[in-house]
């Protein structure tokens, strides 16, 4: 199945915070791999969407939105570390 | 990141259509009017989305064309096959028609002005709108700052922006464009009909020596296949960004 890039993740993420998690760093908890949250791979499967490590393939962010709710697992990433001003 | 301001939390508002061009067969280029619109950075996108009568809406994520200094927000949009929202915009929307959008946003695949290194932009298709943006962008600024755009499309019939990009080699000083065509050439034309290959990167892109910031954006194959010919010609993988609009992004 193809993919897009974490970049596209911007928009739904700027939903819920203030910041722009896409240039985060983020600390993948199966392999270890610290990358920016723009260059995941993303998977756009029916209900949502899902950020998969480039390294390991593991699932680092998944974030489901329904009408009067978001769902956002992150299991999958250890940390974020985001720039703040 | 220069634009780390804490800002705040987005939603969807209202975009009319204000005006539609045509910019080849397949694509068109909305002028949207925006009420408050803030400005954007060259590379950032927008999501739009469209809801029928019945209630079931589609969303998708398209970069911004115009640069932050113009006026009015423009996006291009190519129609891929089968694309819902994408097949709608271009084959059916019309001047005075609402949409959703949300944005501008995406601090990753954006050029900052401020940054002096020359810069290599390589478009796939349609992969040439956020690339245009920054192009109008640096001209808008009357940038020096060295720009060279490498541009694989089918054909001389397929390019997007063809026109003002001719102007710009012409009127933007440090502004160099090299076509790949991948189907069909002009009477003429030097290079046979063929992919984006090292041997045309490397004469019409950067020595990696120069440590240039490379922005590649087209579909998932190509952006993939330059992005590895790029660090093979030493080019260090973290100046080069990558944006893939995948056959999923219609």
């Amino acid at each position: 199945m193809d993919y897009l890039d974490g970049n596209m993740l911007a928009g739904a993420l700027r939903e819920i915070f203030t910041v722009d998690v896409t240039t985060a760093q983020a600390r993948c908890a199966g392999c270890g791999r610290t990358g920016m949250v723009a260059q995941t791979r993303v998977y756009e499967h029916a209900a949502g969407l899902v950020a998969r490590c480039p390294g390991c393939d593991g699932v680092l962010i998944r974030l489901v939105r329904a009408p009067d709710r978001a769902y956002l697992d992150l299991h999958g990433t250890s940390f974020l570390e985001m720039p703040m001003p | 990141m220069a634009r780390a301001a804490i800002l705040r939390r987005l939603s969807w508002q209202a975009a009319s259509i204000a005006e539609i061009r045509e910019e080849t067969d397949t694509a068109r280029t909305f002028v949207l009017d925006v009420a408050g619109w803030e400005g954007h950075t060259a590379g950032q996108h927008v999501d739009l989305r469209l809801t029928a009568d019945n209630g079931y809406s589609a969303q998708r994520s398209y970069s911004i064309a115009s640069a932050p200094a113009d006026d009015r927000l423009e996006v291009t949009v190519q129609r891929v096959p089968d694309g819902e929202v994408s097949g709608y915009l271009v084959d059916a929307a019309q001047p005075g028609d609402m949409v959703e959008l949300r944005g501008p946003v995406g601090g990753y695949f954006t050029w900052d002005p401020e940054e002096l290194d020359p810069v290599l932009l390589v478009a796939g298709g349609s992969g040439i709108v956020p690339l245009m943006s920054m192009i109008r962008a640096r001209g808008a600024l009357h940038s020096r700052v060295p720009f060279r755009l490498i541009y694989s499309t089918r054909g001389p019939g397929a390019a997007i922006y063809a026109d003002e990009l001719r102007r710009r080699v012409r009127d933007d000083r440090g502004l160099d464009v090299a076509y790949a065509y991948t189907r069909e050439v002009p009477e003429g034309w030097p290079r046979p009909a063929g992919r984006l290959d090292a041997a045309l990167l490397t004469a019409a892109g950067w020595p990696a020596d120069l440590r240039p910031a490379a922005f590649v954006c087209g579909p998932t194959g190509f952006v993939e296949a330059v992005a590895d010919l790029l660090v093979a010609q030493g080019n260090d993988p973290s100046r080069v960004k990558t944006e893939r609009f995948g056959p999923t992004g219609g």
